[in-house]
């Protein structure tokens, strides 16, 4: 009993010194605890409470209104709504195909939203969401919320959508928005504004649209949302309201422009019209058109294909793209050319026998009139057209001094319009075709480039601007679509300032001979005396015939259009009421052949609303501009000319 | 005779054991309220289990240690039985073959084992009347290692560590060689490879990450990750009740389960934390103090080995929610969400004090 009771003690004592040192094992590795939670919770505080901060605290962007687009009179051309549309996150869904696929026993969706949406998809971001079928109705909407939960990944989402509600008119000065790309990102980079595009998904691709989207975008705002791990919001810790972009109003009265796009009827051709005094676009035509509504939420592969391949190039901007030879239109700065150079003043005058030959050369430049336009003068040689008269001169005056002195009236650089991606033109020098070419200079292309032909070329924008700088006496006004800005909220207007672009002395005796040369152009006698016909304004004008070069596109023509389309482009230009101009413009009517036949009425028609506000007359057939057309009801008083008949 | 009653009731009960454990149940549902989201329902359930479990704890406060010991060897034996049939019949869910239909109700067996472990060790050593010989370890071991073994099969590690632990506490108690010991601990450092090899792909794939939560940080690390946001974001006093962001929003998972002290970290902060440390060492030195007074082999084993496996529970579960323990599924023992661990915490409470209530006077 002893010895066990000694054995128990003995064996307690033992027990007890190794539960001692578990106590001291349990308090150091508490220890070790505490140590962690110090380090965690006041050394690593600040650390922490920032992931727990980002964790918990997102920033949401608010999309603000795009501002609408006006014309001059307060007609919308631009302007959003909202439109339920489907939308599919890629990065969500692991089988598309059969997504959609179930969807669409839901919701129709056509071969064409397919084509689309994978367009789409491959220019977004796999995060993203992307419509696959625009434009639900309440019906549809409700239809697909009720199966929402089948469908993760896919959901409805409210959109505002750009729309154009004019459709067709003025689409290239209109331009369109478009789903931001990699380059839109860049460019939204470099100009700092990137931050301003979270949470937007368009961009201004092209026209005022484009030019103007700083104003037309608006600020963008931002809610600090409390989110879940789901990233839900939970709730809004703070708001910045977004500030709606800013109204824009063109100078373009939409109604002149829908006159001026019918007048082309079938044509392709470019039309602008300036108001010489302030700069301001009138009209903006590049026919044939496109819907721009197409664009906004990605244009699908047929509308794409149709629109990009068409003969007729309905994309191209012709006013700033579109590069023709300026045939006689450029007649009347030549005569600038040479009179303010002291060549041609009156009364010099050339016997013309209807042809022009270099000195010791045996080759005929010939006029367009065989047998020559007899006694003609620098007034009259505007009048008829002489192009014997502007053989010679550009002959004595000299490539460089020719290029140099037009280049006053804009040609060989751009205009600076509101509109992005306006071509410069050229005016040919010998420097130039040395490098272009690695060859001299002849003598006899600046005879031809007397007459507007050879090298030359111009955009029908810079013909207008010509015509709009020799109205106001070589004051240019730098050219703009926009006019005015308007906050959207306060209403507060910023008028775009008229600006002073270039200004070129000319003697004002100069100046009256070439415009009276180009007002007899309307009166009988002249090469387009039908369209003065029955203006009750003086309309002082100019018509010319290009040789089809083309607008680069021609290798594409195929065989059975050839001949159609080499046909001579045909153009016009004029500024009305000749003693205090008011509108300034330039048509080019493509392969419309004659200028004045072709290309007359569709100014005519222009002036007319513009200076009168007459309507021109609707004619039962149709057939475009085709045929001269005079406004019915008024007969004209003389026949036209046998000069105006052939010849521009 | 009400007050007789009452005493009669409360006789087997260890008063500061007792107020230990009512602090950190009251505490555990204060948490839990706000771990669930504020779902009151989650807490009603919970008191349901605690109220249960206190029931278990009371019952076994008034057996008898030496009827305990009576019945370590069947229930062992009937526990590793189960073990197998589970291998063999066990029903699998989420990957893991833990479950056995008994046609009514499912059962844990491991469970069974969590008590049936260090009682029947505890028994096998007080056999030895406190003069145990190598063999006798040897023996021991044999008996720990096949049902870890079984459970660690399943598999369940966390459950597998906590048995390992308490059958090793005995082991230890018992007066394992110290020697053998460290032998024994240098033998499992040069195991490791072997283990590692032993280690399910997910098992592994935890201890790396462990080591380096940020490696997958939206996937396996996530869980470390955002728990140590939340304790580490709680600062010295926590952002208070209901008022983690981590926790309120979604950001902590399981967290009224495993993850439970993170919630706690998060809006109590470190002085919460410290207090969670004092209560439990204070349940466990009064456990070890119980232990050290026990009057038989079989008690002050049990005691020791009951105490330091609640250590274990609780060092394991704030080790791994702190990130320096790599992700085992421990429970914050007395905190944490779920009944069957509640249950077999209090009846472990009411060993204790059944040892420390059932004492002879003895003459020393």
């Amino acid at each position: 009993m002893r010895a066990e009771l000694k054995n128990f003690q003995h064996e307690q004592y033992y027990f007890r010194l190794r539960l001692g040192f578990t106590a001291f094992v349990v308090l150091a590795l508490f220890g070790v605890l505490a140590a962690r939670f110090f380090y965690l919770q006041i050394s690593q505080y600040n650390h922490y409470q920032t992931l727990a901060e980002n964790n918990r605290i997102s920033l949401v962007p608010i999309v603000p209104n795009r501002g609408l687009i006006l014309d001059k009179k307060g007609v919308v051309l631009a302007h959003n709504f909202f439109v339920y549309t489907l939308e599919i996150t890629p990065s969500k869904v692991d089988d598309l195909e059969a997504t959609i696929t179930e969807v669409s026993k839901l919701i129709e969706i056509s071969a064409l939203d397919r084509k689309r949406f994978n367009k789409l998809r491959e220019e977004s971001r796999n995060f993203e969401s992307v419509p696959i079928r625009t434009h639900l109705n309440e019906v549809e909407a409700a239809n697909f919320a009720v199966n929402h939960y089948r469908f993760p990944g896919v959901e409805i989402k409210s959109r505002l959508f750009r729309h154009y509600p004019l459709g067709k008119l003025g689409a290239h000065m209109l331009g369109y928005i478009g789903r931001i790309n990699d380059k839109d990102l860049t460019g939204l980079e470099k100009s700092g504004d990137l931050s301003n595009y979270k949470g937007s998904d368009h961009v201004g691709k092209s026209g005022v649209e484009q030019f103007y989207e700083h104003f037309l975008h608006g600020t963008t705002g931002f809610q600090q949302v409390e989110i879940d791990a789901d990233g839900r919001a939970v709730r809004v810790l703070s708001s910045t309201a977004p500030s709606p972009g800013d109204n824009i109003m063109l100078s373009v009265d939409s109604k002149l422009q829908e006159i001026a796009e019918t007048a082309f009827g079938e044509h392709r051709g470019a039309l602008v019209a300036i108001d010489p005094k302030t700069g301001a676009v009138l009209a903006y035509v590049s026919q044939p058109t496109f819907d721009p509504n197409l664009f906004v939420d990605g244009i699908d592969v047929e509308n794409w294909k149709s629109l990009n391949e068409s003969l007729d190039k309905p994309l191209i901007n012709r006013p700033i793209r579109g590069i023709y030879p300026p045939g006689s239109t450029f007649k009347p700065f030549v005569a600038m050319a040479g009179l303010e150079n002291g060549k041609r003043l009156p009364p010099f005058s050339i016997q013309d026998a209807g042809y022009f030959a270099l000195p010791n050369s045996t080759h005929r430049y010939r006029d367009w009139k065989p047998g020559g336009h007899g006694m003609v003068d620098m007034q009259r040689a505007i009048t008829v057209s002489c192009d014997t008269f502007f053989y010679g001169l550009a002959l004595e005056l000299g490539i460089d001094k020719l290029s140099t002195f037009v280049r006053h009236f804009g040609f060989g650089r751009k205009s600076d319009i509101d509109i992005q991606g306006e071509i410069e033109g050229l005016l040919p020098t010998p420097e130039w075709k040395m490098r272009r070419y690695k060859q001299p200079w002849y003598q006899g292309e600046t005879v031809i480039v007397g007459i507007g032909q050879g090298y030359t070329l111009v955009t029908p924008m810079q013909l207008a601007q010509a015509t709009a700088i020799l109205a106001n006496n070589g004051v240019a006004m730098k050219p703009h679509l926009v006019t005015q800005i308007q906050k959207a909220i306060t209403g507060e207007t910023q008028t775009i300032p008229e600006v002073v672009q270039d200004k070129v002395e000319l003697n004002t005796e100069n100046i009256a001979i070439v415009k009276r040369g180009m007002i007899d152009v309307t009166l009988p006698g002249g090469t387009a005396a039908s369209v003065g016909a029955n203006a009750t304004y003086a309309i002082a004008a100019k018509t010319g015939t290009a040789q089809v070069i083309g607008i680069k596109q021609n290798e594409k023509y195929n065989a059975s259009s050839i001949d159609e389309r080499h046909r001579d482009h045909a153009l016009f230009i004029a500024y009305a009421p000749a003693d205090d101009p008011k509108i300034a413009l330039a048509v080019i009517v493509e392969n419309g052949g004659h200028g004045g036949s072709a290309g007359g009425p569709i100014a005519g028609k222009v002036m007319d609303y513009y200076l009168l506000g007459k309507l021109p007359v609707t004619e039962p057939a149709k057939t475009g501009a085709k045929t001269p057309e005079k406004p019915s009801g008024i007969t004209a008083p003389t026949k036209p000319s046998a000069e105006e008949e052939l010849h521009d | 005779m009400i007050s007789k009653l009452f005493q009669n009731l409360v006789k087997h009960i260890d008063s500061f054991l007792m107020a230990c454990l009512f602090f950190t149940l009251l505490l555990g549902l204060f948490v839990l309220y706000s771990a669930s989201g504020q779902n009151i329902s989650r807490v009603y359930g919970q008191g349901l289990n605690i109220v249960v479990a206190l029931g278990f704890m009371w019952a076994a406060a008034n057996i008898a240690p030496n009827q305990l010991e009576r019945v370590a060897l069947p229930l062992y034996a009937l526990g590793v039985l189960l073990l197998i049939a589970v291998a063999l019949f066990g029903s699998v869910s989420h990957g893991a073959r833990r479950w056995l239909s008994l046609g009514f109700t499912q059962i844990q067996p491991s469970e069974i084992m969590r008590i049936a472990m260090p009682m029947m060790l505890a028994w096998y050593f007080s056999k030895r009347e406190g003069k145990p010989i190598m063999a006798d370890f040897a023996i021991g071991g044999l008996l720990l290692l096949v049902p870890v073994a079984l459970i660690m099969k399943q598999p369940d590690l966390g459950t597998a560590i906590l048995i390992a632990a308490s059958g090793f506490y005995i082991l230890f108690l018992a007066g394992l060689n110290w020697k053998l010991l460290v032998g024994g601990g240098v033998a499992f450092a040069a195991s490791t490879p072997i283990l590692w090899s032993m280690l399910h792909d997910y098992q592994r794939r935890r201890i790396e990450i462990l080591l380096d939560p940020t490696q997958d940080p939206l996937g396996a690390g996530y869980h470390t990750i955002q728990a140590i946001i939340a304790v580490g974001s709680g600062g010295t006093a926590g952002k208070g009740w209901l008022k983690g962001t981590q926790a309120q929003l979604d950001f902590l998972p399981e967290r009224s389960t495993d993850f439970i002290f993170a919630v706690f970290g998060e809006e109590f902060g470190l002085l919460g934390n410290l207090l969670l440390l004092l209560l439990f060492s204070l349940l466990i030195m009064r456990g070890l103090v119980i232990a050290s007074q026990a009057q038989s082999t079989f008690t002050r084993l049990l005691a020791g080995s009951i105490t330091l496996t609640f250590f274990t529970y609780a060092f394991v579960n704030m080790g791994m929610v702190s990130g320096i323990l790599p992700v085992v599924g421990v429970p914050l023992p007395l905190i944490s969400y779920g009944g069957t661990s509640m249950v077999t915490l209090c009846l472990s409470f009411g060993i204790l004090m059944s040892i420390q209530t059932h004492k002879k006077l003895v003459a020393t």
